[in-house]
């Protein structure tokens, strides 16, 4: 197999498999590329930018291949797991069905940055490109599947959310939000760079698949000091990604950067952010964690290209180029399986401590906030708790059961879905009110029901919501994530999953006194003597109409859960085997 | 309403839609709003007592059936085996009743409400939603939902119309109310995850007790299953897909198939942390129940919630919410974990003896009328606690059900009972503290002579309360102490002295607020007899307190079907699990035997018993089989 057939295969596989699958990015990238270009042209110039990036997502969502999500349950095999740009990048159901969330939520979001009043004509343009440049950041990383290209996604997610957090330049804390975020961020970078070093250095690989049946060939034999060396780079890693998370301890920069941001970046952060940094986490542990299954794995991924091509280009440090990478899973299958579970349960212990400490921290210090929105970034810290408890049973069951372990997968992605409506309702109506009443302090609300019952009832929702009460949307999130704790606990037997629902479930009792209290201002509390006496409602009907469309799917949705589920089960179909 | 399911819907969400209603409704027509939403409470009372009435409906309540009437599903969410699952068994039948009385009662006097008149209708009806939804949810996710549901109206009810302190005790409420919900989340999930409709114990009996075959006319249960899976009904394809496969479980929410496996089963036996699931799963439960019933220590909240809720909300708080504890204990605890409760008997038992006289001191030191009948609550919810603790066959010779089945009855009728007679005195305080504002016990007497209607009216509520004869409390005491004396007989020594605590407390409320020369309080003048509205709510509460007193058997006709049944299969449970147990006692049994009968025969004798022969004859009341003292010779 000379070197120029080598190329040619690449090329047409590039073409052909890799490039169609890709389309939606491809359609983002256009799209930030008109939206750049149209401020310079003088004709194209009066054009408004935001239906320009609006008609470019909702291309991006539903173009045939690639796109169209809700067809997973129709035909959830032509959702089939595929490793396209010669493993680099994975394509499957899950890849869709985050996109989907992170597309949707771009749309819903430029709505918002429209109908609120912060940005003008001028930043709302630059508003739009960096939205959707950091959208296609997070779409890369929820697609990840080496690690080179985690930290290329996780940099080109971040480096426009630091812009977009100092947007409002007219406040200095804006500014200092942005510059504390930028620093933090790009320190955590270069440690999870490092991490990414370390790992590399021992497993001779950076392709997610082909470390995780060399970490589990390699195991027994490990001396203690490389031992050392891959639990370092894997906590290294895992710093990147808490930080993303804004895990605890990692979570320093949430609430400064969303008191200094405005609601609508802090939703970008609080949901897009957060879903891709979970599907990443995901990826990584399903990576690291779990042998493929069969050996045929790597013929699903690149059907028309021989095994060899995937591990020679990927690995050039590997000694024998022509040795099939399907040799080495072989192998793996023995004694690798009990050298994997030290492995594992160490990576599920740790995830599910942070999960724990995170969670419980961002319920408890929301406590004392008098700012909605750093009240709102706490929450976000707690719930990124509660999503992150799914993934320990993930591990948990990934060797026994497959089944249960996708289905914990699902019950994240459910979740995320949730969360995405619960979190934007909760930043647009904290938007809307800060045009209207100029303040973002809870105390400001009191006696919103007297004016605005309609936004009151609607935000009500949203913080019963959160808190995880039936019968609304947000339960059904909880009530997953628990089930797989359960479900883990039954297959694999681990007792600190147990633990981990006990404190979840502390958790969700501790965490309605906060928002409880913001619903209780709103409702109970009277209105302050001094609020501008004009009679009449403080938002206009549109935005009321915003706030009821992102609203209204919360109710929805526990009551049809059903679609749902099976659209999350849908797409986490082929994510292990 | 040929279709049960249908009807229970219509019972249960016709509030809801009378909200969805009153939305559209302007809100500075507070007459009208009342007035709808009385009706909407008035028409579930008509079809839950056209239910009661036999052969009123193709669907009414048959007092000869002793398992689930009406029990139907539709598919809600097949991904986790959810059913939209209702019915109505002679527990939860008299539940729905005493709801819906009790609501529309608490509506009537909701008219002393003014203040945001739209939104507390609204809220009203959305908890009424919830409380029925409990009662005749049948599908564990559905009873959980709807247990919360509940939640969200009570905490705003009573933190916008409460009193000073309205905002402590409703968060108060809400806090424990959603820890012990969450408690019961983690059990109902462990049980889920550990049911299994295929398991080798779950014969096709077990599945047509269940609901899940539908018995066939004339057929066997094993030929009903075989059409059933012949069927080819969603949830039959996948039930004869995993039968033969047990690595595939099938899991199930449903109550009654995990009555089923919990009895017939060892699916629950798996252990955690040295302990059981089940023995797990039940003290989660009980947990979560015994914080609604309230229980001591987890009380704390019932006297803030009711002294600081408007008068109906107490009502309701006192007449029906306190009921769910109870019924959750008799409907899941027990029936699903027969082990943990044989196992934890001497606790729960002791917990309910602790809170009746726990309750009753308590009572007797406060200076605050409601208070004091908030007290009185958690002393009389004692009662339910311990009677449905107590587990007899197991002190008895020869697996003797009896005084088990009669603890039950007890806990049952008290619970009716209690929800009649609180409802009473929460409604009666309020009619005083709406025209002299203040609850100061110190300050009334002298109400005999300007209200003598209201107060005619209130010594029969409070007596009720106390539990004399003839009226509806003394039946449910009487029951639970009888049965405890063979179980434990320092428990019912105790519990029945805790009648003296109670009778001390109720007369000396009596003494300082009605008797006495002269009112001593503010606002003297204020004192006028009771308008229509509140007469027309005291009477019907009235009536039921002497009705249910000297004619129990029109109550516990529609109980003892399923009572009967459902001590039977855990006596045969008991007698198949649980032999060693039995024998072990079998030494030391001859001289408890003669005690205890010596108990039953001295009877008369006893000073705290005594029962005229009359009083026997109503026990017995109008159904022949149930035999009061059947160990007598």
């Amino acid at each position: 197999m000379n070197f120029n057939s080598l190329v040619d295969q690449a090329i047409d596989n590039t073409i052909h498999t890799s490039v169609p699958l890709f389309g939606p990015e491809l359609v983002i990238c256009v799209t930030i590329f008109v939206l750049l270009a149209a401020r310079v042209l003088p004709l194209v110039e009066k054009i408004d930018a935001f239906y320009l990036a609006l008609i470019g997502v909702f291309v991006a969502l539903c173009i045939p291949f690639g796109g169209q999500p809700w067809r997973m349950l129709v035909s959830p095999d032509e959702f089939a797991r595929v490793e396209i740009f010669s493993g680099m990048l994975i394509y499957d159901g899950f890849t869709v069905f985050i996109r989907g969330i992170l597309l949707v939520f771009a749309i819903l979001l430029m709505l918002l940055v429209r109908l609120s009043k912060v940005f003008d004509r001028r930043d709302g343009t630059d508003t739009y490109t960096l939205l959707l440049g950091a959208t296609l950041g997070l779409s890369l990383m929820a697609s990840a599947n080496h690690l080179l290209m985690i930290f290329l996604a996780v940099e080109m997610a971040s480096v426009p959310s630091y812009v977009l957090a100092g947007m409002r330049k007219d406040r200095r804390v804006s500014s200092e939000a942005a510059l504390k975020y930028s620093i933090y961020g790009a320190g955590t970078a270069g440690i999870m760079l490092y991490g990414i070093s370390l790992v590399a250095g021992i497993a001779n690989t950076l392709h997610l698949p082909t470390m995780a049946t060399r970490l589990a060939t390699m195991w027994p034999e490990l001396s203690v000091e490389q031992t050392y060396v891959l639990a370092l780079g894997g906590l290294m890693i895992m710093i990147g990604l808490a930080f993303k998370l804004s895990a605890v301890p990692f979570h320093f920069w949430c609430p400064d950067v969303f008191e200094g941001g405005s609601a609508e970046v802090n939703a970008f952060l609080s949901v897009a952010s957060k879903a891709a940094a979970l599907a990443l986490l995901v990826r990584v542990v399903i990576g690291v964690g779990v042998i493929p299954s069969t050996a045929d794995h790597s013929t699903v991924t690149l059907a028309n290209l021989p095994p060899a091509v995937e591990t020679t280009f990927l690995n050039v440090s590997d000694e024998q180029p022509g040795e099939p990478g399907n040799g080495i899973r072989d192998n793996a299958s023995g004694p690798s399986r009990a050298g994997q579970a030290g492995l594992k349960n160490f990576m599920g212990l740790l995830i599910a401590v942070i999960a724990a400490v995170t969670c419980t921290f961002g319920n408890l210090a929301a406590y004392g906030q008098r700012n909605i929105n750093r009240l709102l970034a706490y929450s976000t810290i707690a719930h990124a708790g509660y999503m992150m408890m799914a993934i320990p049973p993930v591990v948990a069951m990934a060797s026994q059961n497959m089944d249960g372990a996708e289905k914990a997968v699902a019950a994240l992605a459910m979740y995320m879905a949730i969360y995405l409506f619960m979190n934007l309702g909760a930043f647009s109506i904290v938007a809307i009110l800060r045009d209207q009443l100029g303040s973002e302090e809870i105390a400001d609300y009191a006696g919103l029901i007297r004016r605005s019952p309609g936004i009151a009832i609607c935000f009500a929702v949203i913080l019963f919501s959160l808190v995880g009460l039936p019968p609304l949307a947000g339960f059904i999130g909880k009530f997953a994530i628990f089930a797989a704790l359960v479900d883990g606990w039954k297959v694999s037997g681990q007792g600190y999953l147990m633990a981990l629902l006990i404190v979840g479930g502390i958790n969700t009792a501790v965490s309605l006194f906060y928002y409880l209290r913001v619903a209780k201002v709103m409702t109970i509390d009277p209105e302050p003597e001094n609020r501008h006496s004009s009679e009449g409602s403080l938002v206009s009907r549109v935005q009321f109409g915003y706030v009821l469309l992102v609203t209204v799917p919360i109710v929805f949705f526990f009551f049809q859960w059903d679609w749902l589920s099976r659209l999350a089960r849908a797409a986490t179909t082929h994510l292990l085997s | 309403m040929e279709n049960p399911l249908l009807l229970f819907s219509l019972i249960i969400f016709a509030p809801a839609l009378g909200a969805l209603v009153l939305a559209f409704v302007p809100k500075d027509k507070p007459d009208i709003i009342r007035l709808f939403t009385l009706v909407v409470t008035v028409v579930v009372l008509i079809l839950t007592i056209l239910m009661a009435i036999p052969g009123q409906l193709p669907v009414s309540f048959d007092l000869s059936v002793d398992t689930m009437q009406g029990a139907s599903q539709v598919s809600w969410i097949p991904t986790f085996n959810i059913d939209y699952f209702l019915g109505a068994d002679g527990i939860s039948f008299p539940l729905v009743v005493l709801t819906a009385l009790v609501t529309m009662l608490a509506m009537g006097a909701s008219w002393s409400i003014t203040k945001h008149v739209k939104g507390y209708c609204i809220l009203f009806l959305l908890l009424e939603t919830g409380m029925l939804g409990v009662f005749l949810a049948l599908d564990f996710f559905l009873f959980y939902v709807f247990w919360e549901v509940m939640l969200l109206p009570m905490y705003f009810l009573i933190g916008i119309w409460g009193g000073p302190r309205k905002e402590y005790a409703a968060i108060k409420f809400f806090l424990y109310t959603l820890f012990g919900s969450v408690l019961m989340l983690i059990a109902i999930l462990m049980l889920y995850f550990n049911s299994d409709l295929t398991a080798p114990g779950m014969k096709a009996e077990q599945l047509v007790a269940a609901n899940i075959v539908p018995l066939q006319e004339g057929s066997t249960p094993e030929a009903s299953l075989e059409a059933w899976i012949d069927s080819g009904k969603s949830l039959a394809l996948q039930y004869a897909e995993k039968i033969n496969d047990p690595a595939q479980p099938m899991h199930t929410f449903n109550i009654l198939a995990l009555q089923q496996m919990g009895q017939h089963t060892n699916l629950f036996h798996g252990e955690l942390w040295g302990c059981s699931i089940q023995c797990w799963a039940f003290v989660l439960l009980f947990i979560g129940f015994a914080i609604k019933v309230p229980v001591v220590p987890v009380h704390t909240w019932l006297p803030d919630a009711h002294v600081e809720a408007p008068t109906p909300i107490s009502m309701i708080l006192a007449g029906v919410l306190l009921k769910m504890g109870g019924y959750g204990i008799i409907r899941i605890c027990y029936p699903i974990c027969p082990d943990a409760g044989f196992e934890l008997r001497y606790w729960v038992c002791a917990i309910g003896v602790i809170s009746m006289v726990y309750g009753a001191l308590a009572a007797l030191a406060q200076k605050d009328f409601k208070r004091l009948v908030a007290y009185s609550s958690v002393s009389h919810m004692g009662y339910v606690v311990l009677g449905l603790g107590v587990w007899s066959a197991s002190a008895g010779n020869l697996y003797n059900s009896d005084y088990w089945n009669m603890g039950i009855q007890g806990a049952m009728f008290q619970m009716i009972a209690h929800g009649v007679s609180s409802a009473g005195m929460f409604f009666l305080v309020g009619v005083l503290y709406d025209r002299v504002h203040h609850r100061n016990l110190d300050e009334f007497g002298g109400i005999f002579g300007k209200m003598p209607l209201y107060t005619g009216l209130a010594i029969v509520i409070f007596f009720a309360a106390l539990g004399l004869p003839g009226l509806c409390g003394f039946i449910g005491e009487v029951f639970v102490v009888l049965s405890v004396w063979k179980f434990s007989t320092t428990l019912a020594v105790i519990s029945a002295a805790v009648v003296i605590l109670t009778a001390a407390y109720i007369l000396w409320v009596i003494q300082r607020v009605y008797l006495g020369a002269e009112y001593k309080g503010p606002h003297e003048e204020a004192l006028v007899p009771m308008n229509l509205r509140e007469v027309s709510i005291a009477i019907p509460l009235v009536v039921l307190a002497i009705l249910f007193g000297v004619f129990p058997g029109c109550l516990l006709q529609y109980m003892d079907p399923t009572i009967d049944r459902q001590v039977q299969e855990l006596v045969a449970w008991q007698k198949r699990e649980k032999p060693a147990e039995l024998n072990s006692k079998q030494s030391d049994k001859s001289s408890n035997d003669s005690a205890v009968s010596m108990d039953v025969r001295s009877r008369d004798k006893h000073p705290g018993l005594e029962l005229t022969d009359q009083q026997v004859s109503l026990f017995e009341g109008p159904s022949p089989d149930h035999r009061f003292f059947s160990e007598s010779p």
